[in-house]
């Protein structure tokens, strides 16, 4: 027992003691105690006030770990229309036009669900950014997801891809939002806690931005959408704390996703959003700890109170509990707040769409939350103090140290530099995710123009009009690992790249940041300096942070996964005729590496490979790396270049193979004289571009990239040979390898490590 | 001319469709399911993708039964223009519109992918498409697995009501990408052969900008379908 809690103790009487326990067991600190009953002049909280005050103070919904780290973003920008804090950051799209679009975005991790329940925690994960981004007035139009699983061998890892890929594919295909990317990497750092990020974008009137706001005193709160059961209580302690093996029974925490109803919401809302402020006041998803969190909320944020009678909520089963209706985590719920007068309206819409709509409170002006059940009052709590003084913690930091690699690490590698190439092109997480993506309807809402399936983004066109949304959700874990700082700069500027590479200006990030325990140092510390990382690129690049979320705990016993600050980068393409089609190459097309060559394989994935966890990441340049994606969007922009891949993990032979799996033609590619075999094909330290250009075109590209003082070397050519082959300058060293042969291999592999488990349930 | 796309709750591919429509020049609007009647300008009639009621019972099933639907089917039964889309097409089954049933894919997996078809029928929704031709179009669904008894398949083979083959067919002929018997990607009904029922999306491919246009003489032809088509209550009206 700590002291704090010795000392607490003796001032309380038994029952007050009990409460005491009880808040304890939800995960509230003794501490934490003690300031919930100075909120609340020196009372001691309810039962049911204690499960509002740990859900809200849960690391999940407080961020109290990672707060005093996040304030280090840079935030704004002229685009910047909403910023971090609500539902989804929303950025202007066409600052041109006064009335244009704007699009809303946010990613957010839905890891400790999925581990226990794959098909279920991927599938509300997907439906609970959709409502994050649709809580904003933004019609979802794309979906994008990043996945990090456990060692193929692993005997959980099968079932959990086949869950969670059915999951994201049974939510968002019954949706309708097209889900265009998805990033998914497989090690044993993950075995026994998976990632599974989920991001979402919708678009927007600029002058039709919802938020969450209960203002209004005297106006009515109303619940929408499904009706509460018992699923998902304490989801959000549960994804605060860390695994056990003993807490792979936590099965019923984990909320079960209707994506039909969810659908229904959608089109309910925006025709409620259509009629505008003459019915709505605010407006906000029930998330992570549901009608809880969202009574708090958006009390706090409009500085008044709610008073709700939760024998008003509609409930799935009988005999609900006020404890068990406030932190329900039942999908496809809204809480709003309508215009006094204006409920039978309001009710109508819901109507139309078969959807539960009933007023359970009002907005007061006490700064209370206040819960009634069966006539009596069970909760008087103040709104702001717990929405937003959580505690925050300025957790310890230990920065961890660098690995240098051994001498001879590397030994293995240059001494067969063909099974190099080969051990990295057919790895589980290089090897192309086509299995995945075909359970994915990447089409739906007839905006697609391309997938990431190969692509360097994706890329949704804008509705009615001719510009595109460019999009990538990327992170180099091990990188991560390696230089938690370096990496995290790193994962910015691929994402920058990415959407440059296809002909778009990045207008904004999103984060979810996947990390340890913040109670280790070491872990903590990963955090800290990845949100410098980030912070750092995104300054350099000027791209501002709109949207993220913290996950923490992502570890079981003392091990945790590999650092993994998943970064969303959103572009904008003013005019789509201008970008040629991705994947449209011809035979003799020409490819040109822009940038300068690696310079070590110290960091890379084949690094890795051979010595897992070891090697000294080199600073990468910001100012060369942005230099070299703008060079990369005015070619592609200009009509000058057919496509454009930056090369990012597994190095320029992984990008090759990309190239030549999207065109279905094979690539035989020669380095200049001077270069290293291994080094130029699977080094990743410096950022360089692959970029295809029709035969006559590649002096003018030459030229171009030359005014710009960045060097570009002709590779070779697609579709001239049938085997796909990367050679030194002498032909000395080289792979190659049949070109169908060598798709057929690398398309089986992640098909085969789901197939190899016992076949799951349907 | 106008076109009515139906929505069901749960159809997500109905504002596809109007602006497929639109792409080919046509006018459309969306029609709610718990309607009783059709526009009476409507000229033809389109059921879309999307996941009816959940489809949580058989695909298509609460779709096919309700409010709408026998508005549709004197519409179709009248010999006017009805285009079902996956979604559709499964109501289109359920309804008994159109014979025959769509099954899990084989695979037992939702897929989604561009499959090559040929176009093999006889309708006038297919008047855009010249004999031997092909089209490269997107499937997306779980349940496209087209089944019949012996005996229907082989009246739609001998009227050539079968509207569209899988070209990637297995060893006994069925479609590779969902298991659909004969590889039957679509079919045609109706007293005109004016009701078509496909599993492949024409309206995702109306634009050259949106990976191509293959689709498109599909839905000049239902723009255009309407004067040949028109159904004869209404031409005497």
């Amino acid at each position: 027992m700590s002291g704090s809690k010795h000392a607490l103790v003796a001032r309380l009487n038994d029952g007050d003691a009990t409460n005491l326990d009880h808040g304890l067991s939800l995960g509230l600190s003794a501490d934490e105690f003690e300031r919930a009953c100075g909120l609340i002049g020196g009372r001691v909280p309810t039962k049911v006030e204690l499960g509002c005050i740990s859900a809200m103070w849960s690391e999940h919904c407080s961020y109290k770990s990672s707060r005093v780290h996040l304030g280090r973003f840079p935030t704004k920008g002229p685009r910047v229309l909403v910023g971090p804090g609500e539902n989804a950051g929303v950025v202007d799209v066409e600052p041109d036009v006064a009335d244009g679009w704007a699009v809303a975005f946010k990613v957010e991790s839905h890891n400790h669900p999925s581990y226990i329940e794959p098909y279920q925690g991927a599938a509300t994960g997907v439906g609970g950014i959709l409502r994050d981004v649709f809580t904003m007035g933004a019609r979802p139009i794309a979906a994008m997801n990043l996945l990090r699983f456990g060692s193929p061998e692993h005997p959980k890892t099968p079932g959990l891809v086949d869950g969670v890929v059915r999951g994201i594919g049974g939510y968002g295909n019954c949706f309708g939002v097209p889900t265009v990317w998805s990033q998914a990497e497989f090690d044993p750092a993950y075995d026994k806690n998976i990632l599974v990020n989920a991001f979402a974008l919708g678009v927007v009137r600029k002058d039709r931005i919802w938020k969450g706001n209960a203002s209004g005193v005297g106006n009515p709160v109303m619940y929408v959408g499904a009706k509460t059961g018992r699923d998902g209580i304490h989801g959000a302690t549960m994804a605060s704390d860390s695994f056990s093996d003993s807490k792979e029974t936590a099965r019923p925490t984990v909320q079960v996703g209707d994506p039909f109803k969810e659908k229904l919401l959608l089109e309910a809302c925006l025709e409620l959003f259509e009629r505008g402020a003459e019915l709505l006041v605010g407006i906000q998803d029930m998330g992570a700890a549901g009608l809880t969190s969202s009574a708090f909320e958006m009390a706090s944020r409009a500085g008044s109170g709610v008073s709700l009678d939760l024998d008003q909520v509609p409930a799935r089963e009988t005999a609900m509990t006020a404890y068990e209706i406030m932190l329900s985590e039942s999908q496809e719920r809204m809480l709003l707040v309508a215009r006094a007068g204006k409920e039978g309206e309001v009710r109508a819409i819901f109507e139309k769409w078969d959807l539960d709509c009933t007023t359970i409170g009002v907005v007061t002006d006490d700064g209370f939350v206040r819960l009634r059940k069966d006539g009596i009052e069970v909760c008087c709590l103040p709104a702001e103090p717990l929405a937003d003084e959580a505690p925050r913690y300025k957790r310890p930091l230990t920065a961890p140290v660098p690995v240098p690699l051994p001498p001879g690490a590397l030994k293995a590698l240059t001494a067969k530099p063909a099974d190099a190439i080969r051990n990295v092109l057919l790895s589980p997480s290089m090897a192309p995710k086509s299995w995945i993506y075909r359970q994915y309807d990447r089409e739906v809402g007839a905006g697609t123009i391309f997938d990431g399936t190969f692509a360097a983004a994706a890329l949704v066109r804008l509705p009615q009009t001719k510009r595109g949304i460019a999009m990538a959700l990327v992170c180099d874990s091990r990188q991560c690992f390696l230089d938690p700082k370096e990496g995290a700069k790193r994962a910015v500027v691929e994402g920058v790249a990415r959407v440059s590479a296809v002909g778009a200006l990045p207008v904004g990030v999103t984060d979810c940041l996947n990390y340890g325990s913040p109670l280790i140092p070491e872990q903590m510390a990963q955090l800290s300096l990845g949100v410098d990382g980030i912070s750092e690129a995104c300054t350099a690049l000027d791209v501002p942070v709109v949207s993220g979320n913290v996950s923490l705990y992502n570890q079981t016993d003392a091990h945790a996964v590999l650092p993994t600050p998943t970064i969303g980068v959103v572009g904008v393409v003013d005019d789509l005729d201008k970008v040629a089609p991705a994947m449209a190459l011809k035979p003799g097309d020409v490819l040109v590496r822009l940038g300068a060559p690696p310079t070590t394989l110290e960091g890379s994935l084949a690094c890795w490979q051979a010595a897992r966890g070891q090697g000294i990441l080199r600073p990468l340049d910001l100012e060369a790396a942005g230099a070299l994606c703008t060079l990369t969007r005015e070619l592609r922009v200009g009509g000058h270049v057919l496509d454009a891949w930056p090369v990012t993990a597994g190095g320029l032979a992984q990008t090759l193979f990309s190239v030549a799996l999207g065109n279905e033609l094979p690539v035989r590619s020669t380095l200049p004289d001077g270069e290293d075999f291994l080094v130029s094909y699977l080094g990743e330290d410096r950022l360089c571009f692959v970029v295809a250009v029709d035969n006559q075109g590649v002096p003018a590209v030459q030229a171009r990239a030359a005014r710009a003082g960045i060097e570009a070397v002709v590779l070779g050519a697609v579709g001239v040979t049938p085997q796909f082959s990367l050679h030194d300058h002498l032909g000395d060293r080289s792979f190659s390898a049949d070109f169908a042969t060598l798709v057929a291999e690398a398309e089986g592999v992640v098909g085969a490590i789901v197939h190899s488990g016992s076949r799951p349930k349907a | 001319m106008a076109v009515t796309v139906i929505t069901f709750p749960g159809s997500n591919c109905d504002r596809d469709c109007v602006a497929g429509v639109e792409s080919a020049g046509g006018l459309a609007r969306r029609v709610f399911h718990k309607e009783h009647e059709l526009p009476t300008d409507t000229d033809a009639v389109i059921l879309p993708g999307g996941f009816s009621f959940g489809d949580y019972l058989r695909c298509g099933a609460m779709a096919a039964r309700s409010h709408i639907m026998p508005a549709v089917r004197r519409f179709a039964d009248a010999g006017g223009p009805v285009l079902g889309i996956c979604n559709g097409f499964q109501i289109m089954c359920e309804a008994q519109m159109l014979p025959g049933a769509l099954l899990r894919n084989a695979e037992g997996r939702f897929v989604c992918e561009e499959v090559e078809l040929d176009i093999v029928g006889d309708s006038p929704l297919l008047v855009g498409y010249q004999p031997g031709d092909g089209m490269v179009v997107p499937v997306a669904h779980g349940e496209g697995n087209y089944t019949a008894d012996d005996e229907t398949l082989a009246m739609l083979e001998r009227e050539r009501r079968v509207a569209f083959r899988y070209r990637d067919l297995d060893t006994f002929g069925n479609a590779t990408v969902n298991g659909a018997r004969r590889g039957i990607a679509g079919i045609i009904g109706g007293p005109k052969r004016n009701i078509l029922g496909m599993m492949p999306h024409p309206e995702r491919r109306a634009s050259t900008m949106l990976g191509g246009d293959d689709g498109l003489p599909l839905l000049l032809a239902l723009v255009g379908a309407a004067s040949s088509l028109t159904p004869s209550s209404k031409r005497s009206a």
